[in-house]
């Protein structure tokens, strides 16, 4: 396998500007990589190397007369949440079958313009809904990542987090330099933490929505998954922009998070919030965050126990206002001007047949309990209500920011866990986000940086959570902890060359 | 919240989508079970908070009121299941 796919997004950058590598075989190398490994990991749900290769010949063109783009020639994995122009998006749902865009969103334009190098479209939990990436109507994506039991690395397979769990399993495995990704309640921090890779949800508005599948809008955005804090900062950089087709983008100018990276820490207020010790937290998980706070204290920040009280109540919060956002922007799947249609007797009747076997099982859950949060004579009680709680979210950290500039938490709760062990209970599903959710909620960036191991050998990562537009700083401590931390890059590339491509092709997986 | 089959069925129809009778049984526990669980949002007070409607305090930008698309109905249809020009078409709905 080429030494070129394990490449850092910035290394590779350096590569290819002093001309050591071309774009050409930099792109190849990865194509390689995806073809002989796709079929264990099954983290593209679609490969277009085509598109790539020709990218990737403009990119050395510009190369070498020296009108060089920011990502020239970088090539990246796209969540298939994101639109791609002419190229199928599915949010890896069977509803939106074979829908082929006839737009790209502007994130992935902002890529593609700045010279980035599109490999292919990633899986993701269907619609983004889930901890796992086991609801994707293209199957669960495989993380590279093995536990150990007894000293001995096992067989067993461990979920990469989600919903983005194709963007942390490609990163994480160096199937792509980078990857697009999105956070409604964690979708980009958990992965991120259960992969040893580094992923920022921006604030609210930093990021244009349009062209993105919506979820739940009010808190759906755009973010990178990263090898490096380095890299999330370059892709933070290109992926952001004010969009007038999104009216909740903000117009603000996006800074150089790169320049931000070597500013130190000096005088840094880190809070570290009580609340966030939660009943059963593992001692590991304890261990790690206090190991974050000594190493942040080293790098010269200064600590401070803080209090956000309405922390615990976040998560119910979410599941309301989430499934209820969800079930309005998933009305518009009715099998009339796009994708899956099931005729029935009637038009109501087609509606209805074309929705139950187009949505999968969680899809359906969350747009049942959306429907019924939203109904007359609950509105008030769950939606208004879980709108007020968000507001006391939101003060118990404008509060907090009143003396400290960033906040330390683990991302969360746990290490990766087992295919299947958690699908059985949505409620112990949903706890995943425990940690995450309130960021959303608040509308602010957070970051999940790798901190460690867990004692089965699977990484583990830590959250900085900043003040709205912020991100600058979060990138800066962020840097701390990595540098204090180390990468965590897989020991056992188990997944490269166990074959011949064509043989390991699983039967009902639509990837190329 | 307990939420009983008839209650599952009128949220199911609500939200157009068929359930089985099978499932429709499933999903009583488990809509009931996610329903009792953010009730624990009961023991906050929020008797003088406003509902939050935007995270982010920016004026809602408007744009000229113009025309500024259209003549793309290719585009609209392209990936419409069954289409006759450019018209969607569906089951018959007006006898």
């Amino acid at each position: 396998m080429s030494e070129l796919t394990k490449l850092t997004l910035a290394e590779a950058r350096d590569k290819l500007r002093s001309k050591e590598v071309s774009a050409t075989e930099l792109t190849q190398a990865f194509i390689d990589a995806i073809d002989a490994s796709n079929a264990e990991i099954n983290a593209y749900v679609l490969t277009t190397p085509e598109l790539a290769l020709q990218q990737a010949k403009e990119s050395d063109k510009r190369l070498q007369s020296g009108s060089t783009r920011p990502l020239e020639g970088l090539p990246l994995g796209n969540k298939d949440l994101y639109c791609t122009e002419g190229v199928r998006t599915t949010a890896c749902s069977k509803i939106l079958g074979d829908f082929t865009p006839t737009y790209e969103s502007t994130v992935g334009a902002n890529l593609w313009n700045a010279g980035a190098v599109m490999l292919g479209k990633l899986n993701c939990d269907e619609f983004a809904m889930g901890s796992s990436n086991e609801t994707s109507a293209f199957g669960p994506v495989v993380s590279p990542w093995r536990r150990k039991k007894d000293g001995k690395l096992t067989t067993d397979k461990l979920v990469p987090g989600g919903s983005s769990g194709g963007s942390s399993a490609a990163v994480s495995a160096d199937l792509c330099l980078a990857a697009t990704a999105t956070d409604t309640g964690g979708s980009i921090r958990q992965p991120a933490a259960l992969t040893g890779t580094v992923g920022i949800k921006p604030t609210y508005g930093r990021c244009s929505r349009w062209g993105i599948v919506a979820f739940a809008s009010s808190l759906d955005q755009a973010g990178p998954i990263a090898k490096t804090v380095r890299d999330a900062a370059i892709m933070l950089r290109a992926m952001a922009s004010h969009d007038k087709k999104d009216s909740t983008s903000v117009d603000t100018p996006v800074p150089d998070y790169e320049a931000s990276l070597t500013q130190g820490l000096k005088g840094l207020r880190v809070g570290v919030p009580k609340e966030y010790r939660v009943e059963g937290m593992s001692k590991e998980i304890d261990k790690l965050w206090q190991e974050g706070i000594a190493w942040l204290k080293a790098a010269g920040a200064t600590i401070h126990d803080i209090s956000l009280p309405h922390t615990k109540y976040a998560l119910p919060a979410y599941y309301i206002v989430a499934p209820a956002e969800a079930s309005s922007n998933l009305a518009r799947y009715d099998g009339v001007r796009y994708g899956l249609r099931v005729p029935g007797k009637d038009l109501i009747d087609t509606y209805e047949n074309t929705r139950a076997s187009g949505f999968g099982k969680e899809v359906r859950r969350r747009i049942l309990i959306g429907t019924y949060v939203l109904s007359a004579g609950y509105y008030d009680a769950y939606y208004l209500k879980a709108q007020k709680v968000r507001t006391l979210i939101k003060r118990d950290f404008d509060d907090a920011w009143k003396s400290v500039d960033v906040v330390l938490t683990p991302t969360t709760p746990s290490p990766a866990f087992g295919f299947g062990e958690k699908t059985g209970d949505p409620i112990a599903m949903y706890l995943e986000d425990i940690f995450t959710v309130t960021v959303n909620m608040a509308g602010l960036p957070g970051i999940s940086v790798p901190a460690g191991l867990s004692s089965e050998g699977t990484p583990l990562g830590l959250q900085l959570i900043g003040k709205p537009f912020d991100e600058a700083t979060l990138f800066r401590a962020a840097q701390a902890i990595e540098d204090a931390a180390g990468r965590f890059v897989v020991p056992d590339r188990w997944w490269e060359g166990a074959g011949k491509p064509e043989a390991k092709r699983k039967t009902g997986s639509k990837s190329k | 919240m307990r939420v009983d089959e008839t209650t599952v069925r009128r949220i199911a129809r609500l939200a157009r989508i068929k359930i089985s009778d099978a499932e429709a049984k499933g999903l009583e526990g488990e809509l009931s079970g996610i329903l009792n669980w953010v009730e624990q949002l009961d023991a906050v007070d929020t008797a003088s908070v406003e509902p939050m409607t935007r995270v982010v305090p920016i004026e809602l930008t408007k744009r000229a009121d113009v025309v500024n698309d259209g003549e793309i109905a290719d585009e609209v249809i392209k990936n419409a299941p069954m289409v006759e020009d450019h018209y969607f078409v569906v089951p018959k709905v007006v006898e």
